[in-house]
């Protein structure tokens, strides 16, 4: 290892711990000074975290000789060890997140289960489960990948070693006040962005680091050219930058309680919401998860991308469009007339990259379509790629006012919204964990190919109940709420919607409990895996493939 | 003209143009809003929310009621004659944020005030099931068991006007008495707050006159919903745009 | 700023800007002199051993 690397690690060490021990004082005078019991609890949590930070950095600075051993041998080229951790993380919050979704869906069944306590209703847990699956399986993920492709695809190691791993735990660590915070009642009641103003001034501060140490990296790089997964990264970090400080401006009640008002009131406050809305799934979702496609499609088909040219294209062309289309969330509201349209039209354009990058992805395995059969990893990273481009073609039909009038307000948003978050974003996450694990942990192959095969057919159908349930009750509320009998009078109360529901509600959750098992036996996977157990079993088709190795 | 390969091997140029390339939308859809006179309807009778109905609605958004229940009715023919009048911008321009919400799991409140009465939703927030069998709605029972804590009432005002929201320095000063006089029909200052918030409803909500209860609260707000503006003198013409 | 301006403005800078965005990407993308550039680009995540 070089002078000049020592020396940039141990600067970040410094720079780490001192804002760690700032960050202990900070906390100390938020618990002191705490006007609510859940600033209290959150201070004390914030405090707690700080002070093993430094503990963690003190340990590792003169305790280094074991840890200089290790790094000098597996991960002196790489920074894999934050990596694991993001692979785990996202793996646990994957279950967790998908358990909490069950469970909502089955009290929209079975309106018993809310218990009627204050942490159990629906009304608390379905912000828990939104955060959980897109923040923290979905952020995990994400932070996961991108410091692993930014390595790879520059040849460098992760910039900054210390940083690396406060960017993870400082991230988990507002995974936790957020959820926390929603189940004890604390939320901005803004969706996706629940959080509050404390949560989300440590977010801006975690993700400051994160966009520097991915930057640091890319400047580090020994590749003149910078692979264009990393421009989708980029682009993710820098936009959700933007949306996460415009719309969570807020003035605090009191600077040591848990609530604020929002800078925004009204039509400006729903505009600049659903602006950060839309584009949580643009940037996040989507932006994001596009790097994701763009590095683990090509290495686990080992050949490159289809097309180089259509990535540039998709790119610019997707981040351009993206960022108008939030007012389609808003059609036929107060908002002005000339917002929806705007929204709408961008909307349908938008239709034209999601499919160039769906054609990208799955072209991609073209003279390659065998492993298809082979290969339940390619598979379930295609059958992604296929989710994405249906319901990038069914978010702009929604998007058209005429449709959006039926579908609005209704289930059909719900099915719409888990087409993508779980096949697009659940699959190729799934992908990506099951081609990292292998590869982080150095073995031969996965625990068991046979597992992935039964994960992706369990949460197939799981998918397929739940989208389709969606979308039968979701027109048929529309329906039955514009429904006129023959004298001219409305049709149904509202009560009798909500009880034509029932049924769907019933499979939803049969087809939510179907992806929580699917969850579950990844999580088994990679556990087996991670130990370094191999499962003696033939090859998932008869034909033998290089992906599946047969055990030795 | 600079040359897309700089781009690809410059991350600080790639980043900025990316910044740029997402900033153009936010700007010009979101910036006109604050100031297109347009866009918030001149409209007769929308005040600020009384100490109480502020309280409500705090416990509205903790309970996370948004989730299932939109507060916007859209100008469809069903719409209108299931919820009434179409919402306009106006009605929530003190709401910060706002709480149009985005499903309906639940029926629209924008205009629940008034619609039924305080005793019923009493026992629909106790037990929804004991009056709607079909309802899917979790029960509150804990709301009507729980005393109202409106500690730092005057702080949540403040915390309002530094927002935008019209409180005047009379207001601030009486958050705590204006919010214990709303319950007590009988009891002092009711007439200086009805000066303050006209239209505002006074009376022991939840008919538990030995406190002031979370309940209290959260029904005061529902049944101010809606019923601010003065259609009447509504003119939806003049805002022709 | 009247809204008839915000009319103007969208439906023909907003336009215009576009159209030209979209041009120079394309015209970068599907340069022939560039092909053998984004060749290689494509091949980075197999080079990293």
């Amino acid at each position: 290892m070089t002078d000049g690397h020592t020396r940039a690690v141990a600067g970040t060490t410094y720079g780490t711990g001192a804002l760690l021990v700032l960050g202990a004082i900070l906390g100390l005078f938020l618990v002191a000074g705490a006007t609510d019991s859940v600033m209290s609890f959150h201070g004390v949590l914030f405090v707690a975290f700080c002070v093993l930070g430094v503990y963690w950095l003190i340990a590792r600075q003169f305790g280094g000789e074991k840890d200089a051993g290790r790094a000098a041998t597996e991960d002196a080229r790489y920074n894999d060890g934050v990596v694991r951790a993001g692979v785990i993380a996202s793996t646990f919050w994957g279950v967790v997140g998908f358990t909490v979704g069950l469970v909502i869906a089955l009290q929209l069944a079975f309106p018993v289960l809310n218990l009627d306590l204050p942490w159990t209703t629906f009304g608390r847990l379905r912000p828990l489960h939104t955060s959980a699956v897109v923040f923290a399986f979905g952020g995990n993920v994400l932070i996961a990948t991108s410091f692993h492709v930014v390595q790879r695809t520059c040849r460098a190691r992760l910039a900054g070693d210390s940083a690396s791993w406060f960017v993870f735990w400082g991230y988990n660590l507002f995974i936790v006040i957020a959820a926390s915070g929603y189940v004890l009642g604390v939320t901005q009641a803004k969706e996706y962005a629940e959080p509050e103003w404390y949560a989300d001034l440590w977010l801006t501060v975690v993700w400051v680091v994160y966009l520097l140490v991915f930057l640091a990296t890319l400047w580090k790089r020994k590749e003149p050219h910078i692979y264009v997964a990393n421009w989708f990264y980029l682009a993710f970090i820098v936009t959700v930058a933007m949306l996460h400080i415009v719309n969570g401006l807020a003035v605090p009640v009191s600077w040591t309680g848990t609530a604020s008002y929002s800078l925004f009131a009204g039509v400006q406050s729903a505009l600049t919401q659903w602006w950060y809305g839309h584009n949580a799934v643009g940037f996040f979702l989507t932006a994001g998860f596009l790097g994701i496609m763009y590095y683990f499609i090509p290495k686990q088909a080992e050949r490159p991308v289809y097309s180089y040219r259509l990535s540039i294209v998709h790119f610019w062309t997707l981040i351009f469009l993206y960022i108008w289309a939030g007012p389609h969330h808003l059609h036929y509201t107060a908002l002005p007339d000339w917002a929806q349209t705007l929204g709408m039209t961008f909307s349908i354009m938008l239709w034209m990259p999601s499919w160039g990058g769906m054609i990208n992805g799955l072209m991609t395995l073209s003279g390659a379509w065998d492993k298809l059969r082979t290969d339940p990893v390619i598979r379930m990273l295609v059958i992604s790629v296929a989710f994405y481009g249906m319901s990038t073609f069914e978010g702009p039909v929604m998007s058209i006012k005429a449709v959006n009038s039926l579908s609005h307000y209704t289930d059909w948003t719900i099915g719409h919204v888990h087409s993508g978050a779980l096949g697009w974003v659940g699959f190729v996450s799934f992908g990506a964990i099951y081609f990292l694990t292998p590869v982080l942990w150095h073995r031969q192959r996965l625990y068991s190919l046979k597992l992935v095969n039964l994960h992706f057919w369990v949460a197939t159908i799981g998918i397929l109940l739940y989208i389709t349930a969606m979308w039968v009750s979701g027109i048929l509320q529309g329906l039955m709420w514009r429904a006129y009998d023959s004298l001219g009078f409305l049709e149904y109360s509202f009560v009798e919607t909500v009880e034509a529901m029932h049924p769907f509600y019933v499979i939803r959750a049969a087809g939510g409990a179907l992806f929580v098992v699917g969850g579950l036996i990844m999580a088994y996977n990679v556990w087996r895996t991670i130990r370094g157990d191999l499962r003696d079993e033939a090859p998932v088709s008869s034909q033998p493939s290089l992906a599946a190795t047969p055990a030795e | 003209m600079i040359k897309h390969a700089t781009i690809e091997k410059n991350s600080i140029l790639l980043t900025v143009l990316t910044l740029i390339v997402v900033s153009i939308g936010g700007l010009v859809e979101i910036a006109p809003l604050f100031y297109l006179e347009s866009t918030i309807e001149k409209v007769e009778g929308m005040r600020p929310y009384t100490p109480l109905e502020l309280a409500g609605r705090k416990v509205y958004i903790r309970e996370g009621c948004y989730n299932c229940h939109s507060q916007m009715i859209r100008p469809m023919r069903d719409e209108v004659e299931r919820y009434g009048h179409y919402s306009l911008a106006a009605e929530s321009m003190y709401d910060h944020p706002f709480q149009w919400g985005s499903k309906r799991t639940g029926p629209d409140l924008a205009r629940v005030g008034g619609r039924y009465s305080d005793d019923w939703h009493v026992a629909h927030m106790i037990d929804p099931r004991a009056l709607v069998p079909e309802s899917v709605m979790p029960g509150y029972p804990f709301l009507a068991e729980t005393p109202l804590d409106f500690s730092l009432i005057e702080a949540e005002l403040k915390a309002n006007r530094t927002v935008g929201v019209p409180y005047d320095d009379v207001m601030i000063e009486n958050a705590a008495a204006d919010l214990k006089a709303q319950v007590d029909p009988d009891g002092e200052g009711v007439d200086e707050m009805l000066a303050r918030y006209p239209k505002a409803q006074v009376r022991d909500f939840d008919s538990n006159p030995s406190m002031i209860s979370e309940l209290d609260a959260m029904i005061a707000y529902l049944q101010i919903l809606g019923t601010l503006v003065d259609f009447e003198a509504y003119q939806a013409d003049e805002n022709l745009r | 700023m009247t809204y008839d301006d915000v009319v103007s403005f969208s439906g023909s800078a907003g336009l215009i800007f576009f159209m030209v965005l979209f041009a120079v990407v394309l015209i970068y993308a599907l340069r022939p002199g560039n092909k053998r550039k984004f060749d290689d680009a494509a091949r980075i995540p197999f080079k990293e051993d």
